[in-house]
């Protein structure tokens, strides 16, 4: 995993409430195999009407947005279904932050693990950054700051995460370590509820 | 004196295997379950060249891309007949038992663990599958992960998890007639909000919860999620052990008896601190039904359609206006009277026998003016229907009587709603192209759902009870 320290691009506006993982990836999309790629499904049935044609005032498909790599969002962007699909399709179309005042709790966990940052913001800032986008930013993961258009906004990010992003650290190798005590407490368990174990 | 604890503090302590210096608690996990769309994190397994920790605590359900008809013949769309099959296949390289398209037990994941007896007091539970929560409803620590964390629990059997904070829904009163589980919550997620138990896990009480069968609590802890919870707990009671009696995969004899004793001692201590605490008033729900693009979107069946220019934000505005335009509804109108273009009974949340049974009271002498689908939660719970008759009322009402999946909660297998079609659903999700792209959802209970099919419109199901037992 890619670690994240410090950001600099461009920052594009959602300004939705809701961005739930259905929409950031249709379902019918999640059979595909990643290694063809997920950025082409990001937000698909909002960036093209019925016929499949790009909505050109949807503001991913507008000119200024091209190669935007910071998304700005309101509140509760990622709710819903637990698809780390939705991040894919975030990674795979470049975005390597999300800027919005909540999250779904599944997907903040979802987008960590693939070195995405969801940063959470002030509605107002979220706001005032909205009004500038699309705009560059820099997003400093170190000093949990945001700067655009001159002005600077803090974010939050549970600081579990923050370590996790900044050093691109994999579960599973870290958790290797711990092999002798999981070991000994499946056996504790399994002393104490055989039941649970079937073939 | 040892400090009080809840559920939660109870059940999370007997399975922390370490804490780490930052908080995080490494947990052990007692059940794993996967499905067709854990493709991606056997992926992973596979790349790094790692079997699994305890296929004896994995499970396999075939239940997002199954097909509800034609059972038995080959799938005809290739890439779902691939999902399928990928999952068969790689059950049988891990060697983990696998509920498959050809068993008899066969359903939605959530409903058959419960079902199965596999889901039990005081377990933690892990799929890849937001609706998780649901299994809590017997006292487990149920939540969804994402694919990552999929492959971590396949390779270690653990999870590290921040401990959620504690919250605690009271529901005190008594529900009215027609008034059931997925009003309840439908209630509080409108009154909160779609991100209102943020960082949460839920525990459920009150009188109310106490008088819910396990099928009422199964629907409750579902749709913890939707209010933004990580989970949703009911304590283990009465109700709960005389449900798990007899369950193929819960344990027998001395092992259930002493087993039950312990699955009562962990109800929350009466003094236990939670950090937070709501209260609802059952008296004053009303069946409800959600009228835009959000869970949150719920109102009383009685309301009218939320008007953008009374809202009292902006961005609010917008939010209304932008819901309204997607669902085809005019502000101000009233909710009832909406006409709808068909109906679905299923998913996870509302389609156990209980959810077919309150349907089928409401449908039963009478005629569905729009099509529709019923999808029992396993093919468990359409056997057992069939016995009691209730797919006769279906048909004779005029809806299809399928096979159970996903279905039309996620049209993941094609069963969809056509663009721009209205659709009254027990589903858990209204959210855009959920149901397929353009679709419009309105989600309610399964008697307000058998209401709106006789209706053809979004419908009190109250005064079509005259009498009718609605179990
Ligand atoms: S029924 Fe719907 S919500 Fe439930 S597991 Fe299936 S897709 Fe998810």
């Amino acid at each position: 995993m890619t670690p994240f320290t410090r950001h600099e691009g461009t920052a594009v506006g959602l300004p939705f409430e809701n961005v739930d993982t259905d929409q950031i990836i249709p379902a019918r999309f999640m059979a595909t195999p990643r290694s063809e790629g997920y950025g082409r499904f990001l937000l698909h049935d909002l960036r093209h009407d019925e016929a499949g044609a790009a909505r050109p005032d949807f503001p991913l498909n507008r000119a200024d947005a091209a190669g935007a790599s910071v998304l700005v969002a309101r509140r509760n962007f990622g709710g819903g279904s637990s698809r780390e699909a939705a991040v894919y399709a975030l990674v795979d179309a470049g975005i390597r932050a999300v800027l919005a005042p909540s999250f779904g709790d599944i997907f903040c966990g979802n987008a960590v693990a693939n070195g995405l940052l969801p940063a959470r913001l002030d509605p107002d800032a979220i706001e005032a950054l909205l009004a500038m986008a699309p705009c560059p930013v820099v997003v400093d993961l170190d000093a949990t700051t945001v700067e655009a258009g001159g002005r600077r906004f803090g974010f939050e990010i549970d600081p579990v995460f923050r370590v996790k992003l900044s050093n691109g650290w994999d579960d599973i190798d870290l958790t290797a370590s711990w092999g002798e005590r999981i070991a000994a407490f499946t056996a504790e368990r399994r002393a104490r509820a055989p039941w649970l174990w079937r073939t | 004196m040892t400090t009080p604890r809840t559920l939660l503090d109870k059940v999370w302590a007997a399975h922390e295997i370490a804490v780490r210096d930052d908080g995080t608690s490494l947990l052990f996990i007692d059940r794993h379950f996967v499905h067709e769309g854990s493709h991606h994190a056997f992926r992973k397994l596979a790349e790094r060249g790692m079997s699994l920790a305890e296929p004896g605590l994995t499970f396999g359900v075939a239940d997002h891309y199954v097909p509800t008809r034609g059972r038995g013949a080959p799938i005809a769309d290739a890439s779902i007949a691939r999902m399928v099959r990928t999952l068969d296949e790689n059950a049988a390289r891990h060697g983990f038992r696998l509920y498959g398209l050809d068993d008899s037990r066969q359903g939605i994941v959530h409903v058959v663990g419960p079902e199965q007896g596999l889901t039990l007091p005081g377990t933690t539970i892990v799929c890849g599958d937001s609706h998780t929560s649901t299994h809590g409803a017997l006292g487990a620590i149920a939540f969804g992960i994402g694919a990552t964390e999929v492959a971590h629990v396949l390779a270690t059997q653990t999870i590290w998890q921040k401990k959620p904070a504690r919250m605690r829904i009271v529901v005190d009163g008594r529900l009215g007639p027609g008034v059931g589980a997925k009003d309840v919550a439908l209630a509080w997620i409108g009154e909160l909000g779609a991100d209102g138990a943020r960082g949460h896990a839920i525990e459920y009480a009150g009188s109310v919860v106490r008088d819910l069968s396990v099928e009422g609590r199964l629907t409750l802890c579902n749709l913890s999620i939707e209010g933004g919870g990580r989970l949703g707990m009911v304590a283990p009671d009465g109700t709960t052990l005389a449900w798990l009696a007899g369950r193929p995969e819960a344990p027998t004899g001395s092992a259930f008896d002493r087993a039950c004793e312990e699955w009562l001692a962990l109800a929350s201590d009466p003094d236990a601190a939670f950090d937070r605490d709501i209260t609802l008033s059952a008296d004053a729900i009303a069946p409800i039904v959600t009228w835009g693009t959000s869970p949150e979107d719920a109102l009383p069946i009685t309301a009218r359609i939320p008007d953008p220019s009374l809202a009292d934000d902006p961005a609010r505005a917008e939010r209304i206006r932008a819901a309204l335009d997607y669902m085809g509804l005019a502000p101000g109108r009233p909710l009832e009277g909406t006409p709808v273009d068909r109906v679905f009974i299923g998913s996870c949340t509302n389609s156990r026998i209980e959810d077919l049974r309150a349907a089928a009271a409401v449908l039963a002498g009478r005629r569905a003016k729009v099509p529709g689908m019923v999808s029992p939660g396993s093919s468990l719970v359409k056997v057992q229907a069939e016995e009691e008759g209730l797919d006769r009322i279906f048909v004779e009402a005029g809806l299809d009587w399928v096979a159970s999946g996903c279905s039309m909660c996620v049209g993941m297998n094609g069963d969809i709603v056509a663009p721009g079609e209205r659709c009254a659903s027990t589903t858990n999700r209204n959210f855009r192209g959920r149901q397929g792209p353009g679709a419009r959802t309105h989600l309610m209970s399964p008697a307000m759902v058998a209401a709106a099919a006789v209706a053809g419109t979004l419908a009190d199901v109250r005064p079509m009870l005259d009498g009718r037992p609605v179990p």
